[in-house]
């Protein structure tokens, strides 16, 4: 996959080295930055995320990188809290967030044979056709690991169900995001990051 | 995990070898492995931390998330291993010394990333919790009891607790049901069954009468006597859902 630049937006996340070793895996080489001009000129930008949004957002406030990243022309692909961060605002603080995807990221709503964080290999649900979404098949389960969820709405392109439905895939334009882990979801994961690849 | 091998014991004792870490982390990928956690048994006995060197091969390699579990002591401990590529990481001894290890690790790295892992020992009727037990000469009791450490961890930023009941661990009959139903009323946060697995019909019953979100095991898997495909099959025919390629 020659032609194609990604950045992964150095957040301050701990382990953006399994996302390195994913694209390593399809061939392609990443790197790992917080300059914004290196930022600008990636054909692919992934905004990774593991942590608290608010802490997140404060990081990227002090670097300048909120409002660079909500401008970019090019394809961005939210992971986990990365994909949350591109929503209005977080319970999880709460803070304001980037605001490119309308809409709040909640926690989600713990029950008897339902523990909070939700870990695990779940379903996937499309809702929409999107070329992110390409060659996946009905009942592919991605590895899922969070606390908080973005609601159903209009970006959702795909859905997962935990107690409630929620996003597992979003699209607005050329801003992606997934609430899962594609870089450790197996053969499904590989074909979304591979597909993100693809979108120009 | 001892020296760059894999090793098994009966019940924390005998380590055997059975195999290259990444001959078999490669396999157990292959086979539909949902997860896979790496103890370094000898790092928290030995005073040391796991080396930084195979996780991050182990990264590279595999397209499933995996825990590093053993001698982390440290928020630095921790952040060495998640910035090699790591999920999570499992503290086990180093928390019962410094319980405050769990607060930190999950503010640092969220609760999503901090796994508590407990050794647990049937005795006079109660769960009793076992600190070292990688190294016999130096395993304890660690004066508490599991049920109430359990909660404890959870409410310090435990995101997910593994809890091997010793006396079942590398035995082969079957889960500690009856510990795990109890652990399971404690806990709030995912649930890991460890310890006993012999059979198949192991899994579907520690899914099915003690509702952990995940069983873990080695002897059978390292031993081949269960193939994780069949053994998903398996479950699946029962109704327990299970990712299957």
């Amino acid at each position: 996959m020659s032609g194609r630049s990604v950045v992964i937006v150095a957040s301050g996340g701990a382990n953006t080295a399994s996302l390195v070793y994913a694209f390593e895996r399809l061939g392609v080489r990443a790197a790992l930055s917080a300059d914004p001009a290196e930022i600008r000129d990636a054909s692919h930008v992934i905004l990774p995320g593991v942590g608290a949004a608010l802490d997140a957002m404060r990081r990227l406030r002090e670097s300048g990188l909120d409002r660079l990243i909500a401008r970019l022309p090019q394809p961005v692909l939210g992971i986990c809290l990365g994909m949350q961060l591109l929503f209005d605002a977080s319970a999880e603080g709460p803070t304001p967030c980037l605001g490119v995807l309308p809409g709040r990221v909640e926690r989600l709503g713990a029950g008897p044979d339902r523990p909070v964080p939700h870990i695990g290999w779940n379903t996937l649900e499309r809702r929409a056709d999107s070329p992110l979404l390409e060659g996946l098949r009905a009942g592919d389960r991605a590895y899922f690991v969070h606390s908080y969820a973005a609601p159903v709405a209009d970006a959702t392109i795909a859905t997962t169900e935990y107690g409630a439905p929620f996003s597992a895939c979003v699209q607005r334009d050329r801003f992606f995001g997934v609430q899962f882990h594609p870089e450790r979801s197996a053969a499904v994961g590989a074909r979304v990051l591979a597909n993100f690849l693809g979108v120009r | 995990m001892r020296d760059g091998r894999v090793v098994k014991g009966v019940r924390f004792r005998d380590h055997r070898d059975v195999g290259d870490i990444l001959a078999l982390a490669g396999r157990y990928r292959d086979d539909g492995a949902d997860e896979l956690v790496f103890y370094d048994i000898g790092a928290s006995p030995d005073g040391r931390t796991v080396d930084r060197g195979w996780v991050e091969r182990v990264a590279r390699l595999l397209d499933i998330p995996f825990c590093v579990a053993g001698g982390i002591r440290s928020v630095a401990d921790a952040e060495a291993i998640l910035a090699a590529g790591a999920d999570k990481v499992s503290v086990n001894s180093p928390a019962l010394a410094e319980p405050g290890l769990i607060d930190a690790l999950a503010r640092r790295f969220g609760s999503q990333c901090v796994v508590v892992g407990i050794d647990s020992e049937t005795a006079g009727g109660d769960y009793r919790v076992q600190q070292y037990t990688g190294d016999p000469r130096r395993s304890r009791d660690a004066d508490r009891r599991t049920l109430d450490w359990i909660r404890e961890a959870v409410e310090r930023g435990a995101g997910e607790i593994v809890l091997n009941c010793m006396a079942s661990d590398g035995v082969r009959r079957g889960y500690d049901l009856v510990q795990l139903r109890a652990a399971r009323d404690a806990c709030s946060v995912p649930l890991v069954a460890s310890g006993g697995a012999g059979a198949a019909a192991h899994f579907a019953e520690v899914f099915r009468d003690a509702h952990v979100d995940a069983a873990l095991a080695a002897s059978v898997f390292h031993s081949g006597q269960i193939a994780i495909p069949a053994l998903k099959a398996g479950l699946a025919a029962e109704g327990i859902e299970v990712r299957r390629e």
